[in-house]
């Protein structure tokens, strides 16, 4: 679709404004329906059992004595999922992490589940099934995943990205590479040198509401699936090829959802509800434990990061490489190429490069976590140009100011960048107070940048307008962050009438065409774009229909500030039609008036954040404090600011989890030791400051309004500058993330 | 007739040519001929690949056309969370 360009000119009535939340009411006084609040009649209970090894051979599963017991009315195995995938590798993956087929890749690995009149019954039958494994050598660290010797984990991996083909399967599944210029020159050229090797462990996205759904399958085929998702059409579309269904057939009403950030993009228990349910002839609800959506659901990559990075006198960074070895769990990813591509983005590079290694484990399948794969490569490469500047002996804010990226620039993954908002953070940063604010004993200040790509794709929007004037617009993105309120007021906006006249809605996948998910910051983003363009198609209905009622031509009918204008010298004492006028006399001229949309919403413009930490830490104890943080980031354009704050503020809290406390532990047997949040521990209310935030606009070229994805990249910055905050503090530089006490007090130490 | 630029990994894929001149009037065109050129790209193709056209990334506008003299580079397509 076509735009005016001139957006960034444009004065805003509803955009930028700061509504009350839609959901709000519902959500604090628990009216909201999440994914467990969704009941049928008759519906029973769907459980899973799962594979307590990280790595087996599953001999023989015996389900006789579980599906004797009185209550037990389906019970399921691989064996009842037939390969339906047609070739597609990666569908086959989903398949066999949804139920194990020959192997149990790891400990929490689905092998048999059960549909029971209660909780208990499905419990009980989970006991009598009888499973015969024969254990395999296993791997769980990235690094030991990665030598030759390793436990191989899938013998059909082969490394692609090479040449020649490997002869024989390891580990490793693919090697990425990118960058420009010739970087062993450039190195050869430094005054100054960093190198460092970096390690990560792997965390999850820690959201508060466990995977839950109903699954109702019909005698007749069709079949329905209530789910707390990111993305309901994506799930239709995986269960319906999975169970060999009609995407048709397969309605999917997306609930409210209680966080996601990447971990509800892929389907787990879903696909096993509905076959449960198409078993046992009656619907089934399947909630997950907190415990199961630890060892079973999708944490983020573990990860080893070397980093070079080489300067002149003058503080130009002339020579940067990086190697990036990111887990997989035991199935083929793309995580290290995210983690390649992001890592040296925010800078302007004349020798680049970048090479990436995906690494399967025998951990749980590895899933997008908000800007996938960005946050550890920012931490590696921050950290490196922290102690880099050090060495040039310039301020670290004055060093990324000079060697930043601006419009023009070669990204260090290729393209040249339009205009973009690295400079802009960073001289934000420079001249914030919270940079000049005085520090104390064991006390450090760490900065850091970061970045991320931000995506469109399929969008399908429909707005209707009703006969008393009111709109009713539904979207196909679910709304993980707020985007009911932003879309309403791009609505609002768009017909030029008051944010309280609009209502926004997530429809299901019966009731409007093919959304991709709500991934990528594509959720306003996309939206957006299709939400301007139906408007403006139903604004030439308003139009056509003012003219009706005028007895005129259409040419002669503008819309301004939400009515109908007559122009022209014969036309110009006419009254001018509110669209509330329209909408009533709908009925006598041509019926209901609505816009619909089908885009794909190409043209997301990338996004940038600078943010500043300050640390305390004690070295008695190594625990630390996080004292004040500011995040500033580029949003093209805030549609609802509070909202966007609140996404920046959201990053960085989890940012700062992980950067302190939250990783997955696993013993010698392979198996996770603190799959809760007893042991897992996210930051709460009392463990943060008020993150204080600040939004710069530089409009994104491509969309109407100049909007850019805002919910990723703040999670970006955070490791790198909690622990350049901590590594000032403690005058040790710290090279493992999560810096939790014991690793503090180690680094203290050596 | 366009210049594309592969990223490394299609690049090696692509007999080691990192930039390749094409006949191609939209993005359709452009994964067509390369196809044909460069067999061994397909898998890679398979997997997702989305188009930068002076900067900006295209993931599934087949029918974007490619300008003569525009900035093309072909990269990973790519996921969010």
């Amino acid at each position: 679709m076509n735009f005016d360009p001139s957006h960034s000119k444009r004065s805003f009535s509803s955009v930028g404004t700061r509504p009350i939340r839609p959901d709000g009411v519902d959500k604090v006084t628990g009216r909201a329906r999440y994914g467990a609040d969704f009941n049928m009649p008759g519906q029973l209970v769907g459980r899973i059992l799962r594979s307590p090894h990280a790595h087996a051979i599953i001999r023989k599963i015996d389900t006789l004595k579980a599906a004797q017991l009185p209550g037990v009315k389906a019970v399921l195995t691989a064996a009842d999922l037939p390969d339906l995938t047609d070739g597609d590798a990666a569908m086959y993956d989903i398949l066999d992490n949804c139920m194990a087929r020959k192997k149990a890749l790891y400990d929490g690995h689905a092998v048999a589940a059960v549909a029971a009149i209660d909780a208990r019954t499905a419990k009980q039958a989970l006991k009598l099934i009888e499973v015969e494994y024969e254990l395999l050598p296993h791997v769980t660290d990235v690094d030991q995943a990665f030598a030759p010797d390793a436990p191989l984990i899938n013998d059909t991996i082969f490394t692609t990205g090479v040449d020649p083909k490997p002869d024989r399967p390891s580990n490793v599944s693919m090697r990425s590479q990118f960058g420009h210029g010739d970087v062993d020159a450039g190195m050869a050229r430094a005054d100054f040198v960093v190198e460092r090797t970096f390690k990560t462990e792997q965390t999850h996205q820690g959201y508060i509401e466990p995977h839950a759904c109903v699954a109702s399958v019909s005698s007749d085929g069709t079949a329905d699936l209530w789910v707390c998702t990111q993305g309901h059409f994506v799930y239709r579309q995986h269960c319906a090829q999975l169970l060999g269904m009609d995407a048709s057939k397969l309605r999917v009403t997306s609930s409210e959802i209680g966080g996601g950030f990447g971990g509800k993009t892929h389907v787990w228990a879903e696909p096993v509800a509905l076959a449960l349910s198409r078993k046992a002839g009656r619907p089934v609800k399947l909630v997950m434990t907190r415990d199961e959506v630890f060892r079973a659901s999708g944490p983020t990559s573990a990860t080893s990061i070397d980093v070079k990075i080489g300067a002149l006198k003058d503080g130009t960074i002339i020579a940067a490489d990086a190697t990036l070895r990111y887990s997989c769990g035991p199935y083929a990813g793309a995580w290290a190429e995210v983690g390649a591509m992001t890592a040296f983005a925010c800078y302007k590079l004349e020798n680049v490069r970048t090479v990436g290694y995906e690494v399967l484990v025998n951990r749980p399948k590895t899933a997008a976590y908000r800007a996938p794969s960005a946050p550890m490569a920012a931490f590696a490469v921050e950290s490196a140009i922290d102690e880099l500047a050090k060495k040039v002996g310039m301020n670290p804010i004055d060093f990324r100011i000079r060697n930043a990226a601006q419009e023009g620039t070669k990204a260090s993954y290729g393209p040249v960048y339009g205009p973009i908002g690295i400079g802009p953070t960073l001289e934000a940063v420079k001249n914030h107070p919270h940079m000049k604010a005085p520090l104390g004993r064991n006390q450090g200040r760490g900065m850091a940048c970061g970045f991320w790509f931000n995506f469109g794709g399929q969008t399908c929007t429909d707005l209707n307008i009703g006969m008393d004037g009111t709109v009713s617009l539904a979207v196909g993105t679910v709304d993980v962050g707020g985007s009911r309120a932003s879309l309403s007021l791009v609505a609002a906006e768009e017909l030029g009438i008051d944010y309280s006249q609009v209502r926004t809605v997530i429809a299901d996948t019966s009731s409007l065409g093919y959304n991709d998910m709500t991934d990528g910051s594509r959720g306003t983003f996309s939206s957006s774009m299709a939400t301007i363009s139906a408007a403006r198609n139903a604004i030439k209905i308003l139009r056509e229909r003012a003219a009706q009622m005028w007895d005129i031509l259409v040419e002669d009918v503008t819309w301004e500030k939400g009515h109908a204008v007559a122009k022209g010298e014969t036309h110009g004492n006419l009254p001018k039609l509110s669209l509330k006028e329209i909408a009533a006399a709908s009925g006598t001229t041509g019926g209901p008036i609505a816009g619909h949309s089908e885009i794909v919403a190409d043209g997301a413009g990338v996004s940038f954040a600078t943010h500043i930490c300050d640390i305390e830490v004690d070295p008695e104890t190594g625990a630390t404090k996080v004292l004040r943080y500011t995040v500033v980031q580029d949003a093209g354009k805030a549609v609802h600011p509070t909202y966007v704050e609140g996404q920046y503020q959201g990053g960085a809290a989890q940012g700062i989890g992980w950067a302190l406390n939250e990783e997955y532990i696993y013993g010698k047997d392979g198996r996770l030791q603190n799959a809760g949040f007893l042991d897992y521990r996210i930051p709460v209310c009392s463990d943060l400051p008020m993150i204080d935030t600040q939004i710069l606009e530089i409009p994104n070229p491509n969309h109407p309004y100049g909007v850019r994805g805002v919910g990723e990249t703040s999670i970006v910055p955070p490791l790198a500058a909690v622990a350049n905050a901590v590594s000032n503090a403690v005058g040790v530089r710290m090279l493992h993330i999560p810096m939790s006490p014991p690793r503090i007090l180690a680094a203290l130490e050596a | 007739m366009v210049e594309v630029t592969l990223w490394g990994s299609l690049a090696a894929a692509a007999e080691g040519n990192s930039k390749i001149e094409i006949e191609a009037k939209n993005i359709r065109e452009l994964f067509a001929r390369l196809s044909e050129r460069f067999p061994r790209l397909e898998p890679l193709m398979a997997r997702g690949i989305a188009v930068a056209i002076d900067g900006t990334i295209y993931r599934d506008t087949w029918s974007k056309e490619l300008p003569t003299g525009a900035e093309i580079y072909l990269l990973p397509r790519l996921a969010g969370g």
